[in-house]
């Protein structure tokens, strides 16, 4: 039995809680930040050409395996991104990734694959709001209009220079995962991007 | 700023990517039966040629993944992308731009 240990964010010494209590969003909010807290990720690498593979992992995490920069499943649930023709990134709400992470080694053994936990090595900052495009188009390098990139899409790139992969969960709102290392880094970049649009914390994000 | 074709995630910009030298350089099958300068061809020498010319790159902040490129290197210009493993497209191997 491992020990146990005061598991942190890595956002957690910016006191997001208090700075969200004392400043109340209003109409001219343009963009809405936070964290959502100590989600679980596992790293799924596989061969989708094995026929088995893809509905033997369904089985498991109850979304089908999505295609490369695209994703599977409700984001606020266990959701699935497609970061290569091989490999998967499976977000699960806060605890729920050990059991899906057995189960998966268990079923996926016999084929050639690799299963992983990172969900402690990144974090994700939820980004929402009108501008929220508009802020993220500042430092990312993609192309992020409707029409080539939307609701249900993914995609790993960069975010001023940070590696982050990009998961666009509705039409004016975004999940950016990021090292840990580079969490804080990137928020306070989000958050001065964004200044000028009206930027207000969000928390209770799970 | 070059938009390189990922053959995986499509068009995107190049600062994500990164280039890793000319493609299709097998290895000697018996090192050891090369004089020294056959070695050192293999190794350090590389074509640099003017005109399309057959590259290694991968997605580094992307995909991560490794593919091969045509790319003219006068002008820059693209002109096929294919995956690795695979032999490039016949329509520039018919120009005689291979070696």
């Amino acid at each position: 039995m491992a020990n146990t240990y005061l598991r942190q964010t890595p956002l957690a010494h910016l006191h997001l809680d208090a700075r969200a209590a004392n400043e109340a969003a209003d109409a001219t909010t343009g963009v809405h930040i936070g964290e959502r807290l100590l989600l679980g990720m596992i790293n799924l690498r596989g061969q989708r050409s094995n026929p088995d593979f893809g509905p033997a992992v369904k089985k498991v995490v109850g979304a089908a395996l999505p295609g490369v920069n695209e994703t599977s499943g409700k984001p606020e649930g266990v959701h699935v991104l497609g970061l290569g023709p091989d490999e998967w990134l499976i977000i699960t709400p806060t605890g729920e990734e050990a059991d899906i992470h057995a189960n998966l080694e268990r079923v996926v053994g016999e084929f050639h694959t690799a299963v992983t936990l990172t969900g402690e090595s990144m974090t994700v900052i939820r980004l929402a709001g009108a501008h929220a495009r508009d802020t993220l188009a500042k430092g990312c390098p993609m192309d992020m209009h409707p029409r080539v990139f939307g609701p249900g899409q993914c995609a790993q790139t960069i975010l001023a220079r940070a590696d982050m992969t990009m998961h666009q969960t509705a039409d004016d709102a975004y999940d950016i995962i990021v090292r840990r290392s580079f969490a804080e880094y990137v928020w306070t970049w989000l958050e001065d991007a964004a200044r000028e649009y009206g930027v207000r914390v969000i928390t209770g994000l799970r | 700023m070059l938009l390189i074709p990922c053959p995986y995630c499509g068009e995107r910009e190049e600062s994500e990517f990164h280039q890793g030298g000319e493609a299709h350089i097998e290895r000697p099958k018996d090192p050891y039966k090369l004089t020294d300068e056959e070695w050192a061809d293999y190794l350090f020498f590389r074509d640099n040629r003017k005109g399309v010319y057959l590259e290694r790159w991968v997605h580094r902040h992307g995909c991560r993944r490794w593919f091969n490129v045509a790319r003219d290197t006068a002008t820059n210009q693209i002109v096929a992308v294919y995956k690795m493993g695979s032999k490039p497209p016949k329509s520039i191997t018919s120009r005689g731009t291979m070696k």
